[in-house]
Parts: C-alpha cells; structure tokens; sequence
C-alpha cells in the first residue's frame, strides 16, 4: 500500500513573533492508502496542531512532511489541493450557499479561470453528493440543514476534490450520537472502498475502538504512540495517555471507569442480551460480576415466559423483582443491612 | 438545476431592461422639459429643433447618467468584494479607510488655500481639478498603507480594524483641518462630501472610464478566487487559492475603484453596502459568478435611480446624492435584517 503523508521528526507547534512554541516533537507517523486512522488525546494534547501542520496551513518547526518523496513545503498550493482535502473545524455559513454550491466549490481546482464547471465536474458534485448520502439535497440552504448534514456536506467538498488524502478536524464534534456513527462508518466505508487515507481527530474513544484501522495517541509531555487499537489497549497504551485522577481505562471492558469506586464482587447468573446489561447496570452501582459461588450477592436471571431477576443475599430470603431499577433498588438496601451487621 | 438557471437569466434580463429604462429616464428628464420624441432624436444624431436641448443632453445628462453608471457598478462590486473577502455582511468598500484618504486630500489642498490667502474655490474650473487630483492622490496613498499591511498581517480581521482605524486617524486630522480652513473652503469642502455625479465632463470621463472600466474587468477576472475565499482562508488555500496573492489583487482592485469614484464623485454613501445585500436578496444564491454581474447592474439602476430622484421637479437639482442614497439604503439595510436574515456570521 502506498504512503500518503509521512513525517519525519516532526516538530509542531505555533509561532509568536519570532518565539516558537513547540507543542510536540519527534513525530514519526505515516498515513496510508486505504487506511481510517483516527487521531486520539486529550485536549489541549495538539491534535489540531498536527493536522493543520500535515495540511500545510502552519509551517513545520522542525522535522519534514513528506507527500511521496517531496517535501510539503516544496508544494504550491495547487499541487497540495490535488493531494490533501480537509475539513476543519470551523463550519462557514455563507449565506445562501447550497449543497451544490459547496461541494462545487471543492471541484476548484480542476476548473479554469472562471471556475466554470464542466459536465464532468458537475457528474462529479452529484456523484459526491450522493456517496454520502444527500442525494435530493443538493438544493438545499446549508444553514437549513442539522449539523450531520452539514458536515456530511463537507465531507462530499473534501470527496470531489478527488485527493488520495482526507484530513479531518473533529467531524463528529456537536453531533447527537446516532449522526456521530454515521459519519464515523461514512469515513471508515471512504477509505476501505475507495481507497483513501483518512486522518480524523476526535474525542469518541468508543467510535474510534471500534471502527479505526489505526490510533494515533498524542498527549503532552508523552511520545507518539501509534497501532492497532487492540494493541494498544493490551499493551496499556490507553491506559498511560487517559490516565487522570480518580479516571482509569478499564483494559477488559474498554470503557472509562471511576478509579476510586467501591469493588464489591457479585454473582450473576444468566445468558445472552440480558446477562450483559444487568452486568452493565451492576457495575455501574460499583459491582463487579463474576462466577465466584461463595460472592456475597447473587444475581439470577430467568427468562422463561417473564423476566425475572432473583437476588438473594447472606441473610434473608431470595427476592424477586421485575425490573433491574427495583433489582439495583433491593441490592443498595441488602447491602446497606450488610455494611451495619458488620 | 435548469429551473433556477432560467430564473437567474429572467432575473438579469429584467435588470437590464430596468437599467435601459432608468437610462433613458436619466437623460430625458430634468429641470429643463424636452419631449421625449427629441430626446430619442438627440441621441441617435438627427437634428433637433432647438439647439440648448441637444447642448443639455450632451454636456450634463448624458455624462451624468454615465458617470452614474460606472460609480454605482463600481462601487456595488466593491462592496460585494469587501463583504465576500472579510466574510463580514457589514463591510463596503469604506471599510479600507480610502475614502476617508480621498477625504483627507481634498482637506489638505483647501488647507493649503486657507494658509496661502485665498479661497481654492475661487479658482473655479482649476480648483475642481486640483480637488480631485488631491482626493485620488490621498486615496492611494492610504490604498498603498493598506496593501502593505495586507502582505504583512495573515488576519483578515486585523486588516480590518487597521482600515477602520486609518479611516478615524484621516477623519480626525479632517476635522483639524477644517477648523482652521476658511469658511468658503469648508463650505466647498462639504459639497464635495455630499457627492454629485454631475462633476464629470467629457474630458474628465476619459480618465474617468477607463479607470473604472479596468477595476471592473478586474472585479471580474476575480470571481473564482473571492468564490472559494468565502469559505475562510484555510479552506480556500486548501482548494489551492494563493491567499496572499488573491487577497492583494482583491483590495488593490475595490481600492482603484474606491478611490476613482470618490475622486471624481465625492464620497457616496450606502450604494457599497446596500446593494449586495439587494442583489443577495434578489438571486437568493452566494455564487460570485452570478453576483458579481448581477451586482454591478443592480449598483448601475440604483445610482440611476438616486440620481433621477435627486433631480425630480421641485428638488431642482439641489438634493446632494449622498443624502438620496442613504435615504435609500438605509431602509434597505433595515428590511433585510428584519427579514430575518443572519447578517453575522455564525463560525462554530
């Protein structure tokens, strides 16, 4: 597969004046063809930074970036346009502009003086369009749309620019959930179909687990980490770069929890759909589940004809109750009797 | 697709006529009636029955309606330009602090009457000249500020409080100036500042012409990269546009144009602002290369029509055009936020 972009020891940052301040150094990372790599940290880490550096907009502090075998810095702006689109964070809301009219505009660069475009041009727009699934938009104001809409709008701009690489500032950032996935599979379908090399930065852990071929971890005053993201929660990478008082980043469940919480072992016993959101709501009341015959608490599921759960505790009888909410309520106040015979 | 392509053309066929209209209004009425049939035969060269009405026609209403043409083009498109480049509805094309240097100019030339013992506006025809060579002569200069500071400062917003800022510095020194200018040069002075599109003979109208002419051409060759710079300057440098460069040519073209205009027609108010906001409401599209035609014959029928308006039967051609231009773009620009439309821009 081929190499898009490729830093070597690169060192982003801004410059004040004529002080440089350099958020990171030594980054050695390479973006490629075919590959949805999703940049993770935390805020303030420079992930924008890195990104508007690959893209040109800032200039290196040190270290180079390289597209092919040439430098980015010996790129005109022209030749960057055919090589790197972009979406950023900021969203302008030109008054008037269509669907059409943005992701014309996005077709600029194959256009001549006047920016005329050309049937080919145009099937390319509607094409665009219509792969990220506008189709019937077109139309459309821009500031008539809802903020999925919108950036999938971008993203058709970025698409039709025709690059081997898309670099792309918190697309999902205002989104409700449902819009989050939706463009997150849109990008990751991009770069598996048609073979683009896609770089985005975001704070969706779970979305980028699940759908990136790659991470790439920046935090301050770390290195780079970059890999498959199974690898790096076995080798506690996530752990190190989410670490924060009182926050750890739990390796066998893959989510965040509160460090500081209570862990108390209960038994559950149960299967399928169920067995996996009473464990859920369970450990969310600081229990952790497990097969353990002599636990404290014990949790059965039956799911015959109607649901039920039967806790039963060290003293008193089995209860059984018909929602996890009186589940959770039963078990707060056996374990409150617990704590005081103590 | 095809629907709205129809309805732009319908939209500049229906302008041009109106201008045509408005032209023809513009040379067939004023203080002194000449029917109508004769106006037709003075313009397409046949003989007229009294001889002053083809003097009238030739001498003052057609370099008039003319020159209104130019000026409204002119200045519409650079207000389009402006609003496009700084991404700010707000913004025409006195937002660069020229007009203000026009201003400025003139002051210093009447300042220099005022010391050296007579009123400039004695000097009659040679003293008109020497006022708008003063007031080209200051618009450039402060044009010339600006396009330096433009390779300096990467920030659009900056190079727009730097504008408004050289605009007061120019006003204040204005207002010294003033004060210690003789009565009959303020009083020139301010007559100046009213604006009139009646200043620009023949002669005149051969530097006058071309001058425009070429900001307009300009304005023109412009459209694809003021399209993209709507979208911001990342965005644009990304589809490839050399923002620098761009962005020198874009001022340096509404500055030639500000600064023609004000020289020779005085600072005219509102016509920069209104217009686009008009034409936008008009096509109801953001693509320049609709606007900018669509603008520039638009700010051609409302300097007709400032024009005729100032001279209707009773004003007698007193009414200043800088007065009639803000009467009618002030509501204008109050309709269109009424309308509800978002006259800031919202960058999330």
């Amino acid at each position: 597969m081929r190499e898009l972009i490729v830093t070597s020891d690169l060192a982003v940052g801004y410059q004040q004046g004529k002080k440089e301040n350099a958020l990171h150094s030594n980054i050695n990372v390479k973006l490629i063809q075919g590959e949805f790599v999703c940049l993770l940290g935390p805020n303030g880490a420079g992930k924008s930074t890195l990104l508007k550096t690959m893209a040109g907009f800032i200039s290196v502090l040190g270290g180079n970036v390289f597209i092919g075998d040439k430098k980015l810095s010996d790129y005109s702006n022209k030749e960057k346009a055919s090589q790197i689109a972009v979406v950023l964070t900021e969203r302008p809301m030109v008054p008037n502009m269509t669907v059409y009219d943005l992701v014309a505009l996005g077709r600029s660069p194959f256009t001549g003086f006047f920016g005329r475009l050309r049937g080919v041009d145009k099937k390319a727009v509607l094409r665009a369009i219509s792969t990220v699934g506008l189709e019937g938009f077109e139309l459309r104001n821009l500031m008539q749309l809802s903020d999925g809409e919108r950036q999938k709008a971008f993203i058709a701009k970025a698409l039709v620019q025709e690059t081997p690489a898309i670099l792309l500032d918190e697309p999902t950032a205002f989104l409700d959930l449902p819009s989050r996935v939706e463009i997150m599979h849109l990008l990751k379908n991009l770069a598996h179909k048609q073979q683009k090399g896609i770089l985005l930065s975001t704070h969706d852990l779970d979305l980028a687990l699940q759908t990136a071929d790659k991470v790439w971890l920046l935090a301050n005053g770390l290195p780079m980490e970059t890999g498959v993201p199974e690898d790096l929660v076995l080798t506690n990478e996530f752990r190190k770069f989410f670490e924060r008082e009182g926050i750890l980043f739990d390796n066998a469940t893959g989510r965040f929890t509160m460090a500081n919480a209570h862990v108390k072992s209960i038994r559950l016993i149960g299967k399928g759909v169920e067995f996996k959101w009473v464990s859920r709501a369970l450990s969310r009341s600081g229990f952790t589940t497990s097969d353990d015959p002599f636990s404290r608490f014990q949790v059965e599921i039956r799911s015959n004809e109607q649901r039920e759960y039967i806790l039963s505790g060290p003293s008193g009888k089995p209860m059984r109750l018909r929602t996890i909410e009186d589940l959770l309520q039963q078990l707060k106040i056996a374990d409150e009797q617990y704590k005081l015979t103590e | 697709m095809s629907r709205t392509i129809r309805r732009y053309s319908l939209l500049m066929v229906l302008l041009a006529i109106t201008g045509l209209i408005l032209f023809l209004l513009n040379v067939a009425l004023g203080s002194v009636y000449i029917p109508l049939s004769q106006v037709v035969k003075v313009l397409i060269g046949s003989p007229v029955e009294v001889d002053s009405w083809s003097f009238i026609i030739h001498k003052t209403r057609l370099p008039q309606a003319v020159t209104a043409i130019l000026a409204g083009a002119g200045l519409a498109v650079g207000g389009l330009q402006m609003q496009a480049l700084f991404r700010n509805p707000l913004a025409d094309p006195s937002i660069l602090g020229v007009s203000s240097g026009a201003g400025l100019g003139v002051a210093v030339v009447l300042m220099f009457g005022g010391f050296s013992g007579f009123a400039l506006s004695a000097l009659g025809w040679l003293g008109h000249l020497t006022v708008t060579m003063a007031a080209f002569m200051g618009a450039m200069v402060v044009l010339f500020l600006i396009l330096i500071l433009a390779n300096r400062l990467r920030d659009n917003a900056m190079l727009l409080i730097v504008g408004i800022m050289v605009g007061y510095a120019a006003s204040a020194l204005v207002g010294i100036l003033k004060f210690y200018s003789m009565k009959e040069d303020v009083h020139s002075f301010v007559i100046w500042g009213l604006g009139s599109f009646s200043s620009v003979s023949w002669v005149r109208m051969q530097v006058f012409f071309p001058v425009v002419l070429i900001g307009l051409v300009g304005a023109i060759l412009l459209i694809k990269p003021l399209n993209i710079m709507t979208l911001g300057d990342e965005y644009a440098s990304n589809l490839g546009v050399n923002i620098n460069r761009a962005r020198f040519w874009v001022l340096a073209c509404t500055g030639i144009l500000t600064a023609t205009i004000t020289a020779f027609c005085g600072p005219i108010a509102f016509l920069g602002l209104a217009v686009p906001h008009l034409t936008k409401g008009l096509f109801r599209t953001s693509n320049q290369q609709i606007l900018v035609p669509a603008v520039m014959v638009a700010g051609s029928i409302l300097a007709l029509f400032c024009n005729l308006t100032a001279r209707l039967p009773g004003f007698d051609g007193a009414l200043p055009i800088n007065a009639v231009t803000s009467m009618i773009g002030a509501p204008v620009v109050i309709y269109v936020i009424l309308r509800g439309r978002k006259l800031i821009q919202l960058n999330v």
